[in-house]
């Protein structure tokens, strides 16, 4: 019995698909399922093709699929561009009088006037609503509970949009009632219906609240935009100043300035937002300021394709900027991890006085997983050495584990930053003698780092006929292959080694891993296979087995599986 | 308070005849006068011979990057606007690579103050021409003469929207210290365009030229179009003085976050947890 069920909705865009998504999305949590969902579309603001999709399931899951139980087309040349993704069984909704669809061998056609029982029920822009209530009968669920989410997602229109709109959901419903038999019900539900749908964007931006974020100032790029959406649509419930600077260069040195004068400042960028703040990231590191970057990574070289998703930024964001200092950067790879690592970034950033990179990819940003709550108890603060004043106060320093206590400009207390090589007051100089011992001094702060990073996640049995390395997006496809192939195949043992640090990155443990390891196979989304570069550098141990992916696309489960039968 | 206590007492390395001296003196002198808090006042310098005036002056300071002081300034400003924040910065860094932050914090209107050490010439890399150096204009990096013409940096300050547009000279230290009191008073983003010999790399732009050329301006306009039309004029003559000033609230007063306490001082769990997590329900 099928425990995972895929849905997908393609269209131009300005069609509302995103918006229609996402109340399906909710409608199947507040039923009391877990679903995971994600958007593509070009870079472009009408037109084009954009699809939503997800994956519905009454366990956990980790991932979308590539493949299709239920299509909702609103042009014809989604079922063009679809058609091989439809599972035996498989439906497709259309409205036969925007276009005719042929029969589809072993396909259900489910055609249904969208845009005149749109007009029926008040207005054709509801069409998507009647496809909605139609989705709703389909999957044999419940309408009000469609209507529950309606009412959320409406509640500051005008009375009759919510009612003509539970009017379209209805008649959507009704005639799909009428005429056609559900595909199939959903499994049983497993929870109470009371969880979150949420992307790893705003669950960043929650981490980063929750972390006692005050300042933050985000150019706008995809994929993490919706990041300064978020924060800019919530400042007061979040107790923050947000800026949009004119270009991301002056938007991380604001953030330093912030960080400087005593507040925990974040930015958000993708490559070439990135790219412009690397000076900036140096400048963090030998003044010591602490800052939270986040940089999501999307298909390059430079403007590359700017709506898809890509792992090909790692080894650039794990060296980028000039000299040596504390880098350190995290990899969270679903909207859970995103939470709470970006809290941790911020003490860490304090804690050793250095710029926090924290990486993911488009996927990681946008796609949305529900989950039950973000645990508030689990976010601590630690604002580091904090220095008792004094009049002219000794910024640098020297110190045993590299890192002096920190003070803010105020009265009575003078301190000085100085991106020049500096002695402990911060003023500048040039001697062998100091030089030395401050290059000593912050590179000290990774030798005290190194021995606190956290244990590795191994997912699976500890002994395993194949172990799997990856980090950010790809993590969820590997788990959804691993427990698919499970269920078909028990007798195969598969584990994954989750990198969500990398730098600095946890040597020993990995080395021990992967020793243990029968056969390895390196999954990520890159030509080059970055992380298994990085992971040679950093243990002496090559990956012979790779799964590479680089067409804008993310890891799907089924090509994962496909991999792993292949080599065991 | 008197110019001592602004003073680390590190020897400044600037060339003997550096025009900076005359502008070290001001400002101290200025702040000196004002009774300004050393650990209230933050200068923000970028690179260049000016960049250095952090290691001789006893205040709060960060020395950033090139072309990057005044965003650095405004997150400064952002997160404790009762400190004091004071941009040091040469042509070069203000009006070529920091160009672009020039004109976006003039338009919002920050209260800092922007103190431009204009050379017109890169000194600190050994002479190379900048933004200001004239047409024809002789350096390392235009030995035939430099094709552009300058640029008018308080006419850009004034169309970008600054709300104090002044210039001072170096050689003239009480003016310059008055000016720099009324620039560092006004609540909101206040330009002033110091006019300072390099005696070792701009030979064309002298005490002695200089001295031919200032005059002290009658008044201070409240009209922008006619000082900039002032600032425009072709002739021979540099003016002294506040061109333009106009009241204007200032960005940080726009804030309402921050409109009773500082950001830096209020408390690090400030957030409405409902609220902001309802929406993902």
């Amino acid at each position: 019995m099928k425990n995972r069920f895929h849905f997908k909705i393609g269209g131009l865009a300005g069609e509302g698909i995103m918006v229609t998504g996402a109340i399906f999305s909710k409608f199947a949590v507040r039923s009391g399922y877990n679903v995971m969902d994600f958007a593509e579309y070009p870079s472009l603001i009408r037109g084009g093709h954009n699809t939503f999709y997800g994956t519905i399931s009454n366990e956990e899951v980790f991932s979308t699929y590539h493949q299709i139980d239920l299509l909702i087309a609103l042009n014809q040349e989604t079922v063009k561009f679809h058609k091989q993704e439809l599972n035996s069984g498989a439906g497709i909704i259309y409205d036969p009088d925007e276009f005719s669809q042929e029969a589809i061998r072993g396909i259900r056609l489910f055609p249904i006037p969208l845009l005149r029982l749109a007009e029926q029920a008040g207005h054709k822009l509801m069409a998507n609503t009647v496809a909605l209530g139609a989705m709703v009968y389909l999957t044999a669920g419940k309408l009000e509970i469609l209507n529950s989410v309606l009412k959320d997602i409406f509640a500051d229109k005008k009375e009759e949009v919510i009612k003509g709109n539970f009017k379209a959901a209805k008649l959507g419903f009704d005639f799909s009632q009428d005429k056609f038999t559900p595909l199939g019900q959903l499994l049983k539900m497993r929870h109470s219906g009371v969880k979150m749908v949420i992307a790893g964007n705003e669950a960043i931006a929650l981490g980063a609240i929750a972390a006692g974020l005050k300042f933050a100032a985000i150019y706008p790029m995809t994929p993490i935009s919706s990041i300064l959406t978020y924060l800019a649509a919530h400042e007061r419930e979040a107790g923050i100043v947000l800026r949009q600077p004119e270009d991301e260069i002056a938007g991380i040195n604001m953030a330093v300035g912030a960080s400087f004068a005593g507040v925990r400042s974040l930015v958000a960028t993708s490559g070439g937002g990135f790219a412009l703040m690397s000076e900036t990231l140096s400048l963090a590191g030998i003044t010591e300021t602490p800052v939270v970057v986040v940089f999501g990574q999307r298909a390059g070289p430079a403007t590359g394709i700017p709506t898809w998703t890509a792992q090909e930024d790692l080894l650039y964001a794990l060296t980028a900027a000039q000299g040596e200092y504390p880098r350190i950067i995290l990899a969270p790879a679903d909207a859970e991890e995103c939470f709470h690592q970006t809290a941790e970034a911020f003490n860490l950033a304090e804690v050793y006085q250095t710029p926090v990179i924290v990486l993911v990819d488009k996927f990681v940003c946008e796609a949305h997983q529900s989950l039950k709550e973000f645990d508030l108890g689990k976010v601590r603060i630690d604002r580091g050495k904090i220095g008792k004043s004094r009049t002219v106060f000794p910024r640098y320093q020297l110190a045993i584990d590299g890192i002096s206590p920190r003070a803010f400009p105020a009265k009575g207390v003078v301190v000085k930053a100085n991106s020049d090589e500096h002695d402990e007051y911060g003023l500048s100089d040039e001697s062998v003698k100091n030089r030395k011992a401050q290059v000593e001094k912050r590179m000290k702060k990774v030798a005290t780092l190194v021995r606190k990073v956290p244990a590795l996640n191994l997912y699976g049995p500890r002994k395993a006929n194949l172990t799997i390395v990856g980090c950010g997006s790809t993590k969820g496809p590997i788990l959804e292959a691993i427990s698919g192939l499970s269920v078909q195949n028990p007798k195969l043992k598969v584990n994954f080694l989750h990198l969500n640090w990398l730098r600095p990155f946890p040597a020993d443990v990995v080395s021990e891993t992967l020793k243990r390891a029968e056969k390895i196979l390196l999954i990520e989304n890159n030509y080059q296979g970055q992380l298994g570069q990085w992971l040679r550098m950093q243990t002496g141990i090559e990956i012979k087995d790779r799964l590479l992916k680089y067409d804008g696309r993310q890891f799907y489960p089924e090509e994962i599986t496909t991999k792993i039968k292949q080599i065991i | 308070m008197t110019v001592k206590d602004y003073e680390t007492g590190v020897t400044p390395n600037w060339c003997p005849g550096c025009g900076n001296f005359g502008l070290w003196q001001a400002l101290k002198q200025a702040v000196a006068e004002l009774g300004l808090d050393p650990g209230e006042i933050v200068i923000v310098a970028g690179i260049g011979c000016h960049g250095h005036i952090n290691n001789f002056t006893q205040v709060s300071s960060f020395e950033g990057l090139h072309g990057r002081p005044i965003p650095l300034a405004t997150g400064i400003k952002s997160a404790n606007h009762d400190l004091k924040v004071i941009v040091s910065t040469g042509d070069g860094d203000c009006l070529g690579e920091g160009g672009n932050h020039f004109i976006h914090a003039s338009r919002r209107n920050h209260d800092i103050t922007v103190l431009i050490h204009n050379n017109a010439s890169y000194s600190l890399t050994t002479g190379q021409s900048s933004p200001t150096s004239p047409a024809g204009y002789k350096s390392k990096s235009t030995p035939y003469g430099k094709t552009e013409e300058a640029l008018n940096p308080l006419a850009l300050a004034l169309s970008a929207g600054a709300t104090f547009v002044s210039r001072g000279f170096v050689g003239d230290v009480p003016h310059l210290t008055d000016l720099m009191k009324a620039a560092i008073q006004h609540p909101g983003f206040a330009v002033v365009d110091i006019l300072q010999p390099c005696v070792v790399f701009n030979k064309e732009f002298t005490f002695e030229y200089y001295r031919q050329r200032v005059y002290k301006l009658e008044r201070t306009s409240t009209e922008r179009s006619l000082a900039l039309k002032e600032v425009l004029a072709r002739n021979d003559k540099i003016g002294l003085g506040i061109f333009y000033q106009s009241k204007e609230p200032s960005y940080e007063e726009k804030v309402q976050l921050t409109k009773q306490k500082a950001l830096v001082n209020q408390p690090l769990k400030n957030y409405n947890w409902r609220k902001l997590s309802n929406e993902f329900y």
